[in-house]
């Protein structure tokens, strides 16, 4: 489980995150939504350490991370992976050996061990034959997928996913979505998903947090966001024509 | 004033962090080697032919400036030998590699921060500043001495075939300068100027790169402030180890 009490961040004189305090469940895929520069990113670098907070606490079920260290904070790090919006892959090193790069590093598993781990979480993500590709002769969504086989290597207790369906078409941004979500219940992760995308919001919204203007406007599951009488919620969610018209054919 | 000062702190700051234990001595082993390829061996090709065309160039205008039947014509390979070692092939090469691999490794590594590589080693726990730098540093001191040695040996061979073809010297004339009056202090000076202008270079660029802020445009900035910066810092230390280590 992973908490964020009463957290605030400020960046030149703005407050870009206004005491938010928020709890993400493990097994569970926990949405952060809210429109672009509401804050949501900010949030989730916070929870991961990249941002440091101004005030406030987070804590790693009875971890006070952001009390720790760049070295203190290595143990829990290597209990992370993290899917960024560009997929950050290396551009360096193949497929594999982006997948098998957190091994080399913090494993003494045998090079056919590695291999046989790299496979399996390639074929997890249904990345077949492609080992020795880089990333710049990937599609968009193969990208993602790669990304998430790196991210799952080490078998992570935390799964962060910044925007995961961003450049995605359609389907392909339902196929990921599915994917983080099976992956969460296999491996029992706390995963934190940034999005804004309303597709995924009803796919995989189990826990859902609706940032507006760095506060924390709403909290909630994808049952209950529809029914909600948050105006700015509502003026979220149905920000689109079409959903304008369901809500009001719908009443 | 308050900007340069915050800069040259966070440079420390970074070079703190570049030089701490390695997480896994093997990985880093084998990005120097990449290193070594990437920012050594291929600089050999621009390091030679420019050495051998400035070691020409510094013969011909030895012997053109100093045609007068007092000086001995030996005295050209003299000119040249000095000048090569001392000043062309240290400091000269320290700043056209500023331009080559200077911009090479700002570029690299401000692409890694805007595309969010950095963060991504970050969060497995890798610490980024040494993975990415203290191999690139490694690989451009141990490395650059020999680049100084193919320059020295490039240049004064590009005066002889030069100078001799031209008919501004004579073979013998030429080969008997090179050597007279040699001092082998002369190569120590000049490999100590080069481990510490490598040294600058890396660690500037790399700092230019690490802390860029933006997109690509801000990549294309950095990559050019780690050359200006670069440059001027081996032309303010050629100054202090010259006055340290000659004086």
């Amino acid at each position: 489980m992973i908490r964020a009490e009463h957290i605030t961040k400020t960046f030149g004189g703005r407050e870009v995150l206004k005491d938010i305090t928020a709890v993400f469940e493990p097994g569970k895929t926990n949405l952060i939504i809210g429109k672009s520069g509401s804050g949501k990113t900010v949030f989730l670098k916070c929870i991961v350490g990249l941002v440091d907070i101004d005030e406030g606490e987070i804590w790693y079920n009875d971890v006070l991370f952001s009390n720790l260290d760049f070295r203190a904070r290595k143990e829990i790090r290597k209990e992370m992976g993290m899917l960024f919006q560009g997929s950050a892959l290396y551009d360096s090193m193949t497929v594999e050996e982006n997948v098998r790069f957190p091994l080399d590093m913090f494993t003494r598993m045998s090079y056919e061990e590695k291999l046989d781990r790299v496979n399996f979480c390639l074929n997890r993500v249904d990345i077949l034959n492609s080992n020795h590709l880089t990333p710049a002769e990937l599609s968009g969504g193969m990208k993602k997928r790669v990304a998430i086989a790196r991210a799952i290597a080490l078998k992570p207790r935390y799964l962060f996913c910044d925007e995961p369906n961003s450049g995605l078409d359609p389907k392909t941004a339902i196929v990921i979505d599915e994917l983080i979500r099976e992956i969460t219940e296999e491996l029992n992760m706390t995963t934190i998903v940034n999005t804004h995308d309303m597709n995924s919001v009803m796919e995989n919204g189990e826990k859902i947090i609706f940032i507006e203007e760095g506060e924390k406007c709403w909290e909630g599951n994808k049952n209950e966001i529809l029914k909600s009488d948050c105006r700015l919620l509502n003026e979220f969610v149905f920000a689109n024509a079409l959903a304008k018209q369901l809500k009001d054919t719908s009443g | 004033m308050f900007r340069f000062l915050s800069g040259f702190g966070s440079y420390w700051i970074l070079l703190g962090k570049v030089f701490s234990r390695p997480e896994k001595p093997a990985i880093y082993y084998r990005q120097t080697m990449r290193e070594f390829i990437s920012l050594g061996l291929r600089s050999i090709g621009i390091v030679t032919i420019i050495s051998f065309f400035m070691g020409a160039v510094i013969t011909l205008q030895t012997a053109y400036n100093t045609e007068n039947p007092i000086y001995p014509t030996y005295l050209i390979g003299l000119g040249a030998r000095d000048s090569i070692i001392l000043e062309f092939s240290s400091t000269i090469v320290a700043l056209i590699l500023a331009g080559k691999v200077g911009s090479n490794i700002a570029s690299e590594i401000g692409t890694m921060r805007v595309t969010e590589q950095i963060d991504a080693l970050e969060i497995m726990g890798v610490n980024s500043a040494s993975y990415l730098i203290l191999p690139k540093v490694v690989a451009t001191v141990v490395f650059n001495p020999f680049l100084t040695l193919i320059s020295i040996i490039t240049g004064i061979l590009g005066g002889w075939i030069v100078g001799t073809s031209a008919g501004v010297i004579t073979s013998q004339d030429y080969v008997y300068g090179i050597q007279y009056a040699f001092i082998p202090y002369y190569i120590t000076y000049a490999l100590i100027k080069t481990v510490i202008f490598a040294f600058i270079i890396t660690t500037v660029s790399a700092y230019q790169g690490y802390t860029v802020e933006g997109g690509s445009l801000e990549v294309g900035r950095a990559s050019t402030r780690a050359v200006v910066y670069s440059s001027v810092m081996i032309l303010l230390f050629n100054v202090i180890l010259t006055q340290l280590l000659l004086s």
